[in-house]
């Protein structure tokens, strides 16, 4: 099947554009009557659905893209090339929706552009602002090949192909800091944060828990996109991102174990708070049962179950970044009274975001060379 | 291949060093000791009565041009009902609106005051104005800023982004936000650092009948709160009114205190302190609120990037030159 076999109009495309107008008169809605009208944020509650699973989950689930193309362009992996161009698209379209969401969330967002002159170089927001920039741009060029081949511009194809390596390097660089400073926006909160999630690990839990996760977003795309539009499953590429993602998963579980045993006890997953039961599930649904899946080595040389534990590692991130931003806070804003629960507004805007991203994705996949190993 | 190796390793090294440099850590410190002139205000729980005339001069005197509940075309912003259009209500926590609350905790019948057993202690609530605060350090425009001569910490509207870092840096949950607004702001007290200008000072001390809130110098209120957890319980003392060094006192005997001023350690020192009867945590200060400086645990990370930086760039560019190599020894094989 070629990119001319992909029908623009199914059913799910008619859903998916309902779902991205909605979501976008719920943006305009929140740009003329504020972050009150829209959402149920409030003062013990600053940051929501929207940061928490936005940009949080977002950002992690874009992980993918620098962790392939630093092994296509850096460690000279080739195996991994025919995967290297829908892995830096889906980031980009991660980091498109994560800015998104942030220009919506940030209360003036038309000052959006004040981190880049207005320098404060304590601020872990202003890092993660300065990577989201340069980070967005970085990924821009390294998506640029696929657009410059359509548009038949040879020359500026050359160039960005000349000046690839130290792109992706640079973006390798960015990622890394970048992962790793969404977890230390939350150093500052010692006194708040529920000490199951709260450690001075938080910037290195977040960068190896996003590596883990941006592994099984690239192999549940391949499956996913190989299963839609009837490509051959590449099943060495596969087991060799399953064989990653065990040696990633045990690290992180070895680093999450270690937080939980010198911070708040093992007791403190087991007493039955909310707390307490949400750390359990991010545990076992995204570390505990990939890790025992991963090691057997029939699980990593079958498409089906590697499509199960890529599920079960993208719901247990998630779960963990809404854990750290939302469920870890509870007990402390629950102490001080106030409650959040996401508006129905908020709902809306964050499934257009994802609907946004399988869109552009599928619009990719006919209009560009997105998997050029398929065409030849 | 796309590029020779020497090429890459200079642009790869370039842009490491660039950016490392530009990463100043000079620039970085968080202050850590108390400003020379620094002001602010000490809170005698004892001495309040709970007349919240301080509450009402504090709206009152920040609803002028630069006061910290300053807003173009807007009247001073009492607690509006929601329901019905000119119907006001008394603020119950501090928000974009109040920035300065009268609190009351109360157990059993309430009739003791200062008192955890069948008592009461109201507490004021307001910005403390830490020696080094956690939301200065943690706004990414530097619209927090805290004044390098009398410590104040205020906010520069033009510069927010609204992204609210400081609403969670915050131990003490002290900065609120505009959700209401379209073009909303961050709102906390600032000491009323404008009325300083013309001889004033803040608005909760000059309005305070009883001198449980005084202004002054953060030394001088020190060593005023040391010396009434010296005195004697019951013994008469002269407790100044108005501002530390007032020449106007009022005679009253002195209440059992809890043998702490909030505030001498508390997140590593504020400008503001407080003496009570009762603990600290049941007037609603958090126990978890360490003594070290916040700034520092965010910090350590930041002051390891330049670090990062060249490690990456140069671990990445030596790895591809091997494997480069190695590649093109396989394809000439």
């Amino acid at each position: 099947m070629n990119q001319k076999d992909i029908k623009m109009m199914t059913p799910t495309t008619t859903v998916l554009i309902f779902i991205m107008a909605a979501g976008f008169l719920v943006a305009v809605y929140r740009m003329l009557f504020g972050l009150g009208a829209a959402t149920n944020l409030n003062d013990l509650w600053p940051w929501g659905f929207w940061i928490s699973f936005d940009v949080l989950g977002g950002v992690a689930m874009a992980a993918g893209g620098f962790i392939i193309a630093g092994a296509v362009y850096i460690l000279n992996w080739k195996k991994y090339k025919p995967i290297v161009r829908p892995a830096i698209l889906t980031a980009f379209f991660g980091y498109l929706l994560a800015a998104t969401a942030i220009f919506l969330d940030i209360g003036q967002s038309f000052r959006i552009y004040h981190p880049i002159y207005m320098w404060q170089v304590n601020s872990i927001m202003f890092i993660v602002a300065i990577h989201v920039v340069l980070y967005t741009t970085t990924l821009a060029s390294e998506s640029s090949p696929m657009f410059f081949e359509k548009l038949g511009m040879t020359k500026a194809l050359n160039l960005i192909q000349k000046i690839m390596v130290p792109i992706v390097l640079f973006g390798v660089l960015l990622s890394t800091l970048h992962q790793s400073s969404l977890g230390a926006v939350y150093l500052i909160v010692p006194s708040k944060l529920s000490p199951l999630w709260y450690s001075s690990n938080l910037p290195y839990t977040f960068l190896v828990s996003a590596v883990l996760a941006g592994l099984s977003v690239v192999s549940f795309e391949i499956i996913l996109s190989a299963r839609a539009f009837k490509h051959k499953l590449p099943m060495d590429i596969l087991s060799g991102l399953a064989r990653g993602s065990l040696i990633v998963v045990v690290l992180y579980f070895v680093m999450k174990i270690w937080d939980l045993v010198t911070g708040p006890g093992l007791g403190a997953a087991f007493d039955g708070s909310t707390a307490g039961n949400m750390y359990l599930v991010e545990m076992v649904i995204g570390v505990i049962l990939p890790l025992i899946l991963l090691s057997m080595k029939n699980m990593r040389s079958r498409s089906n179950s590697i499509y199960t534990i890529n599920i079960l590692v993208i719901i247990g991130t998630i779960v963990n970044r809404m854990n750290v931003a939302l469920f870890g806070l509870a007990e402390y804003t629950g102490r001080t009274g106030a409650d959040y629960f996401p508006s129905l507004m908020e709902f809306v805007l964050t499934m257009a975001m994802v609907a946004f991203a399988v869109f552009g994705f599928k619009v990719s996949a006919k209009y560009l060379n997105l998997f050029p190993e398929t065409q030849h | 291949m796309a590029m020779n190796r020497r090429d890459f390793l200079k642009v790869a090294a370039g842009s490491g060093l660039l950016l490392a440099s530009d990463i100043k850590p000079a620039n970085a410190t968080m202050p850590k000791e108390l400003p020379p002139q620094a002001v602010g205000i000490l809170y005698d729980a004892t001495l309040c009565i709970g007349c919240k005339s301080c509450m009402v001069n504090c709206k009152t005197y920040n609803s002028v041009p630069d006061g910290a509940l300053y807003l173009k075309g807007r009247d001073i912003p009492y607690e509006a009902n929601n329901y019905e259009k000119g119907i006001w209500d008394a603020p119950v926590d501090l928000s974009s609106r109040t920035v300065n609350i009268i609190k009351v905790s109360k157990s059993g019948t309430a009739v003791n005051k200062d008192s955890t057993e069948n008592g009461y202690s109201f507490v004021k609530q307001h910005c403390l104005h830490c020696i080094s605060p956690a939301c200065v350090s943690a706004c990414p425009v530097g619209a927090l800023k805290k004044d390098p001569v009398n410590g104040v910490v205020y906010y520069v509207e033009n510069r927010c982004i609204g992204c609210r870092y400081c609403l969670l840096a915050c131990p003490f949950r002290i900065p609120k936000y505009e959700y209401e607004s379209a073009s909303p702001q961050v709102r906390k007290c600032q000491l009323c650092n404008h009325r300083y200008a013309e001889g004033k000072y803040s608005a909760c001390c000059e309005f305070c009948p009883t001198g449980a809130s005084i202004f002054g110098k953060v030394v001088d209120l020190k060593k005023e709160a040391q010396k009434r957890l010296s005195l004697k319980t019951g013994a008469e003392y002269d407790f100044p009114v108005q501002t530390v060094d007032s020449k106007y006192t009022m005679r009253r005997p002195v209440s059992k205190y809890i043998n702490h001023v909030y505030g001498m350690t508390e997140a590593g020192g504020t400008q503001y302190l407080l003496l009570a009867g009762v603990p600290f945590d049941w007037i609603g200060f958090d126990k978890n609120i360490k003594d070290d400086f916040l700034p520092d645990l965010t910090w350590a990370y930041i002051s390891k990037i330049p670090a990062v930086i060249i490690g990456v760039m140069a671990t990445g560019a030596v790895t591809w030159a091997i494997t480069s190599r190695k590649n093109k020894d396989k394809g000439e094989s």
